[in-house]
């Protein structure tokens, strides 16, 4: 008999509030929030770090949950998709998406926001090239990029309108 | 097919000492993890071979980027983001910061690690080049010791490496010798983000009344190794950065370097593009 690994209790914080699951040691963290913890809206595309479609913020840091090990989220501070709109609020970038055709079919759009979410988190107010670089780790198979590079675009004048 | 899950263990060890008397205790049979970004691929390919890792994301010891007059030292799992923050990094070692933003995206920035990128041994890794441009050494740790190495004869062939099953990278640190030389940088990939290299061409030179004075070439994906370009850096010093030089270090070059085809790319358009970099470093130097 092999030997085996056990499953191990990992407690972090998911959009706000405590979390606790069992998983193995290097179970996906894209798989976790999914299938453990019922957050759908984290999507896989090509589960190897190509794609961005699961990514999320882990100590406000974007990255890519499918290539982050259950353990390693121990003690983490991670948010979702579904951690993006404040109660019925969406953010600025949400609704830029929807005013501007940001999404189409869909399975891109939560790593789409959350990259964008996270650029504005580390730059406020960034030029084009930065909005650039920073969707650059995102594909949409929809070919929708001038949509959602627009989108982004959008929120950032909204957010600059604002202030 | 996926990996069978339930065969992989992985332990977190309190710090530094905890983790090298785990590895010294059983040698070869924990391998230390970092940021994820190539093993949890191998692993979610059914490729991961290994199957007992210590997680040493956490490990302070391993982290951090200190300066002094004559080196930057940067721990282990310095990421590539960190990597383009610091500013001492981002004024005088411009090749490793550009090789840093050119390395996969934004989310793998936030995750990979120099050592990873090291440890990993890959030949088309876009950080070791600049690492030899800068005579980057490398501190290698174990529970018996700790013993610094030249970075430039670290890797002996196609992902092997100078590093005992009980040894850790702990720290990287290049030298500050190379501020005010010309620098140049350029990674070749299908796409400008995130794509792997079919070639990647790091440089420095000292240029001092036209002629160069000292030069340091290094090359990923050419090898079955990270190359330092002896041959065409020993036909450049003392030469002007005219067609003359050029030609003759082109040659050079063409004999030192051994392309492959593979998934990427193939080995004749890797040998002119080669030719083709150096020309553009020499314009660089030249203008």
């Amino acid at each position: 008999m092999p030997e085996r690994a056990r499953k191990i209790r990992v407690s972090c914080v998911v959009n706000g509030s405590e979390a606790s699951f069992e998983a193995y040691p290097l179970a996906r963290l894209l798989d976790v929030l999914r299938e453990e913890l019922k957050l759908t809206g984290t999507k896989e595309g090509c589960g190897e770090g190509e794609c961005g479609a699961c990514s999320i913020e882990m100590d406000g840091a974007l990255v890519n949950s499918c290539l982050v090990p259950a353990l390693q989220a121990q003690g983490a501070k991670i948010r979702t998709i579904e951690g993006v709109a404040i109660g019925g609020s969406l953010h600025a970038v949400q609704q830029a998406f929807i005013t501007h055709g940001g999404a189409q079919c869909g399975i891109c759009t939560p790593g789409m926001i959350l990259a964008a979410v996270n650029l504005l988190a580390r730059h406020p107010q960034p030029d084009d090239t930065q909005i650039r670089e920073g969707l650059s780790g995102n594909l949409c198979r929809c070919t929708g990029y001038m949509k959602i590079f627009e989108s982004v675009v959008a929120a950032v004048r909204r957010a600059e309108t604002r202030a | 097919m996926r990996a069978f899950l339930p065969a992989y263990e992985m332990e977190t060890p309190r710090d530094l000492a905890a983790a090298l008397g785990r590895m010294a205790s059983e040698p070869g049979v924990w391998k230390p993890f970092a940021g994820g970004t190539d093993l949890m691929v191998l692993l979610e390919a059914g490729k991961l071979p290994h199957k007992k890792f210590l997680n040493i994301w956490n490990l302070q010891e391993l982290r951090g980027i200190e300066a002094s007059a004559e080196h930057v030292t940067l721990g282990a799992l310095t990421t590539y983001a960190e990597v383009q923050r610091h500013e001492i990094l981002a004024r005088e070692f411009p090749l490793l910061c550009r090789a840093a933003a050119e390395t996969g995206s934004v989310a793998t920035q936030n995750r990979g690690t120099l050592g990873g990128n090291i440890a990993n041994a890959s030949p088309a890794a876009d950080s070791p080049p600049a690492l030899i441009v800068y005579d980057a050494e490398i501190e290698i740790v174990s529970a018996g010791g700790a013993r610094w190495v030249p970075y430039d004869s670290f890797h002996s062939g196609y992902k092997k490496m100078n590093l005992r099953p009980e040894e850790l990278i702990r720290r990287i640190r290049v030298a500050r010798s190379a501020a005010g030389w010309k620098q140049y940088f350029r990674k070749v990939g299908t796409r400008r983000a995130q794509a792997i290299s079919k070639i990647c061409f790091a440089a420095a030179a000292r240029v001092e009344a036209g002629r160069i004075a000292d030069v340091r070439i290094a090359l990923g994906s050419v090898a079955p190794t990270v190359l330092r370009a002896v041959r065409a850096e020993q036909i450049l010093r003392g030469q002007q950065p005219g067609v003359a030089a050029l030609q003759a270090a082109q040659n050079a070059l063409g004999a030192e370097i051994a392309p492959i085809d593979d998934m990427r790319s193939t080995a004749r358009y890797r040998r002119n593009v080669a030719r083709n970099l150096l020309a553009e470093f020499l314009e660089v130097l030249a203008g």
